[in-house]
């Protein structure tokens, strides 16, 4: 290596290293202002002594536990629901011949531009004319049908070579068999990665949540955060920075133990 | 709309139908109450709710009480009008005193002149202070309730006024007083400004103070005229501006009204114009000696009156109705509204609530606390007509495109006005 | 029946659930925007009625509009190149030698698993004038504050710094799959030739990159249409719209003022974006092909 290369590696590391600096400073402003009383949450005093009593606060103020259940009801029901139901379909477009394929297909892949965010005035009523509102079936039935879904795990399915299905209908295996015994277990890094990507998407989601709950009953963390650290109600940075961390645990935790299989699965479902 | 109106008139119906067969068995008389509330002030104020609501439970067992807290005061009318149109139950609910008319034209709410009955029930709904009623009394009916209601206080740093040589017991009575008071109080390296008044969230609020204390109301009573181009008003915006720009005591652009007191409490302005309703979150955390005054004039006194009113939703049995006027007798009746006032700072609804033992006894310790109801005298109401989002929007969006300097006061009001005037006509 | 026809039906059969919930909540509700968008605003004492294309008229009249459609047009312009250059920049540094590069992609690709929301309330304490962290550190060096989001002219960049940081990490992993797949004797071809690193970058890399800048661009566009939960927290779309996203508008107008047809009149504007969006990428995507 020579002297400007050397050079140009130091300033490389240097920017990376500040770069991610910036990108957690959020992150860890959240730490220092949950674990410091109020009073130093805006005054970066290294002698400020630690408490957890904003945690207790948090938790006292609303009903986390409730939002925790909620978020988590919800985000297995849909991730259940998206897995069986594109599953599914998936399979019907990968190993089917159908008349109108190509068009349903098409049609499919419309839900990838037009996403239910953008529909919801229509939904809403949609919902309403079902009984649904304020319902964690309602939150979560706009995404069960996940084109992304469908479209990830069919060309999954396509790569199957079809003498495995050959051989396992020699055995017996009805066509449901065939996709359960043969082209679920191959495909098991997609439905992992569809899986990662899918209830991290919906652990976070938001505005439809936001306008389809009501109550504390179904209210998904998100939204119960959003009211808890409203502006209006005078911004205390220390308990929403703990009321956030609470709230952002379970993932984050979840991703820095398994970071590698997080990243590589997002990577798998970005390639396809 | 969201459901077709023949369709909502047959599950209306039908519910009612549902409704009356199966309240037969329900004999035990056991009533659920649904309420929604909103909270825009710092403090620990779901807490206070949920105790008096339990307290309320505790006394009559029958009713039960779903008190659900929702947000800021859109939020919370948002939800409960959602709920409504889907069919969910909600028999009353806090909601922004001026979301009167919005409430009456989407026919969800009842006059409380429908529900009370006896002498002793009329009796009640005199008894609170007249300012607080104005928003709620509409062609001569009663629809809402004062529950959490304030005027806009002027909280000011009294070791910053005596580090300047200023009097900390003399806050400033008038706009002129304001201004050189905040000139001296603010320090050239923007490290403490003079003064600050929140425009976002409640901007058109501020502005009803300003606009009163220059002598003019910005709204008709019957709700169908605004009178945002009015020559005061361009006045009154015009010297918010200048606060900033002229004067220089404020800082410019939009002042955000959820992080003000935070600012206030650093100290980073020695005057703030806020609720009452944050009076106790203030007193808790501030380090230093601070004080509570009426806001200071121009040609008069004075401050709109703000916050929530208890509504009674129309979709309702006679036996709710009943244990929903029971619900707000209780948290309106003098004692609860004076520990709510203790708690949060917002105002005793009643005078009786100033003359329990409790109130008394606080105000005499901590004398603030009856700034926003000695100041009620130079109330006026709240902004609040037809189509009342919309137009209210109009005025706030005229507000802070003056305050950011992207207008001048006298065109951004005047085209306001056009608006709202485009938008109420049908009305008229 | 004849097996071909058995597969049929079976094919049918398998993507009728799945069918069901796509056409009621995405086929059904498209339509049913552009019908209601031509009736007018029911309430309770005046039902809806037909009103054709008075919506659209009102809608070009509209000066909110206007704003809030070049809002979301510098913020689409603000937020697109900015957060894809970044990403592809970290995903190159990540997958070189630099020391820690396990931290620094962790760094980068923790925004991603933090909900918007959440974090809005962390960057309001970054952009609070006077006590918050911009103004400390600017005060650290002598500079004066600013009013960031009370401020016409900073507020809505505030907002696209914000939401650069918030998407450049999931971009990034895309690049970083891409550069994984792209054997490294490439590199090494390609040095023994004498092309320098910048060279090499423009003339190999990137153009292999293309189909995954492809795919990404997709995404920052959509993003940059759904994308506002922030402004739920920071700033409710002001001061006087000046930070207002489609979107936004169109909640404001379903849910704060009950306008379901002026809000429908909104999304088919919306969708119409999309639309003409969708068209452009199958273009493009066909001339890549071609080119190929």
């Amino acid at each position: 290596m020579n002297a400007s290369e050397r050079f140009f590696r130091a300033v490389e590391t240097t920017g990376a290293w500040l770069l991610a600096l910036l990108w957690i400073a959020p992150l860890l402003y959240a730490f220092w202002a949950a674990f410091h009383p109020s009073e130093y949450a805006v005054r970066f005093v290294l002698t400020a002594p630690l408490t957890l009593d904003n945690f207790v606060r948090a938790w006292d103020f609303a009903p986390f536990a409730r939002y925790f259940l909620n978020t988590f009801i919800l985000v297995t029901s849909i991730l259940a629901a998206q897995l069986v139901l594109c599953t599914l379909a998936a399979y019907a477009f990968a190993r089917f011949e159908f008349p109108g394929r190509e068009i349903a297909f098409l049609l499919v892949l419309v839900q990838l531009m037009i996403v239910p965010e953008i529909l919801i005035v229509e939904n809403y009523g949609t919902m309403a004319r079902l009984g649904l509102v304020d319902s964690i079936l309602g939150i979560g039935l706009p995404y069960m049908a996940s084109a992304f879904a469908i479209f990830l795990l069919r060309q999954t399915f396509k790569t199957i070579p079809r003498e495995l299905e050959e051989a396992a209908r020699i055995e017996g295996c009805g066509r449901l068999g065939v996709l359960w015994r043969v082209y679920v277990p191959l495909s098991k890094p997609t439905y992992v990665a569809f899986g990662l990507v899918s209830v991290s998407h919906h652990w976070n989601n938001f505005l439809w949540p936001l306008i389809i709950t009501n109550s504390v009953e179904t209210r998904p963390l998100t939204v119960g955060l959003a009211i808890f650290g409203a502006p209006e109600s005078g911004v205390d940075w220390s308990m929403i920075s703990a009321g956030t961390l609470m709230a952002v645990a379970p993932l984050l935790l979840a991703f820095l133990i398994f970071q590698r299989q997080f990243v590589q699965s997002f990577m798998h479902a970005g390639l396809k | 709309m969201f459901i077709g109106l023949r369709k909502a008139a047959r599950a209306a119906a039908v519910a009612a139908l549902c409704g009356s067969v199966m309240s037969v068995p329900a004999m035990a008389k056991d009533v659920e109450l649904t309420m929604y509330y909103p909270i825009s002030v710092g403090g620990p104020l779901t807490k206070v709710i949920d105790d008096m609501v339990g307290e309320f439970q505790k006394e009559n067992p029958g009713v039960k009480v779903n008190a659900i807290y929702a947000g800021n005061y859109d939020d919370t009318r948002i939800k409960a009008l959602a709920a409504l149109k889907s069919g969910q139950a909600a028999q009353l609910s806090v909601l922004f005193s001026i979301d009167a008319y919005e409430l009456m034209e989407q026919d969800a709410i009842l006059p409380f002149d429908d529900v009370v009955e006896t002498d002793e029930d009329k009796a009640w709904l005199a008894s609170f202070y007249p300012g607080l009623m104005e928003n709620g009394v509409i062609d001569g009916k009663t629809w809402g309730i004062p529950f959490q209601r304030s005027t806009i206080v002027m909280y000011y740093n009294k070791d910053a006024f005596r580090e300047v040589g200023l009097d900390p017991e003399r806050p400033p009575q008038n706009w002129d007083e304001m201004v050189e008071m905040g000139k001296k109080l603010t320090k050239p390296d923007g490290s403490r400004w003079g003064v600050m008044i929140p425009s976002t969230g409640y901007a058109y609020w501020m502005f009803g103070a300003l606009a009163k204390q220059n002598g003019e109301v910005l709204m008709s009573r019957d709700g169908k005229q605004v009178y945002y181009s009015n020559p005061g008003v361009v006045e009154a915006l015009q010297f918010w501006r200048d606060l900033a720009v002229t004067h220089k005591v404020m800082p410019q652009g939009t002042i955000e009204w959820g992080t003000l007191r935070q600012n206030f409490l650093e100290g980073k302005t020695a005057m703030m114009w806020h609720s009452t309703g944050n009076l106790t979150a203030v007193k808790n955390d501030a380090s230093f000696d601070f004080g509570v005054a009426m806001l200071p004039g121009n040609k008069e006194p004075g401050s709109p009156t703000g916050g929530g009113n208890f509504y009674i939703f129309k979709n309702t049995t006679p036996e709710e109705r009943k244990a929903a006027m029971q619900l707000i007798k209780f948290m309106t009746a003098p004692e609860r509204a004076a520990k709510w006032s203790i708690e949060t700072g917002y105002m005793g609804v009643s005078p009786a609530s100033y003359e329990t033992e409790a109130l008394k006894a606080y105000v005499k310790e901590f004398p603030p606390a009856a700034v926003a109801r000695d100041q009620l005298q130079f109330a006026t109401a709240e902004l609040s007509t037809y189509e009342t989002g919309r137009v209210r929007k109009l005025l706030d969006d005229a507000i802070q495109a003056v305050l950011t300097g992207s207008k001048q006061p006298k065109a951004a009001l005047e085209e306001a006005q056009a608006q709202a005037d485009r938008l109420l006509r049908s009305y008229r | 029946m004849t097996s071909s026809r058995l597969n049929q039906v079976y094919g049918w059969l398998l993507l009728l659930p799945a069918a069901v919930l796509l056409v009621a909540f995405t086929h059904y509700p498209t339509i049913r925007t552009l019908v209601d968008s031509t009736f007018s605003k029911s309430t309770a004492t005046r039902p809806a009625r037909f009103v054709g294309l008075d919506n659209y008229a009102m809608l070009l009249d509209d000066p909110v509009f206007w704003q809030v459609a070049v809002n979301n047009l510098i913020f689409a312009l603000g937020t697109i190149p900015a957060s894809i250059g970044l990403a592809l920049v970290m995903a190159l540094w990540v997958n070189g030698k630099l020391a820690g590069r396990g931290f620094l992609r962790l760094a980068y690709f923790t925004p991603t698993i933090l909900p918007m929301v959440a974090v809005a309330n962390i960057w309001l304490f970054f952009y609070t004038p006077g006590i918050g962290l911009i103004d400390q550190v600017l005060g650290l060096f002598g500079l004066p504050g600013r009013n960031w989001l009370g401020d016409s002219a900073t507020v809505l960049p505030s907002l696209i710094v914000m939401t650069v940081w918030k998407e450049a990490g999931f971009f990034m992993i895309f690049y970083l799959a891409a550069l994984q797949a792209i054997p490294p004797e490439l590199k090494e071809a390609a040095m023994l030739e004498g092309a320098g690193r910048f060279t090499y970058l423009r003339r190999v890399l990137l153009p292999l990159l293309m189909p995954t800048t492809l795919f990404v661009l997709v995404n920052a566009v959509l993003n940059s249409f759904k994308l506002v939960d922030h402004l739920f927290i920071l700033t409710k779309g002001g001061p006087n719209n000046a930070s207002s996203l489609l979107l936004y508008y169109i909640y404001e107008n379903a849910f704060s003022f009950f306008d379901t047809p002026y809000a429908a009149t909104l999304t088919a504007v919306l969708l119409a974006v999309l639309a003409l969006l969708a068209a452009g990428q199958f273009l493009i995507l066909d001339k890549r092909v071609h080119y190929r």
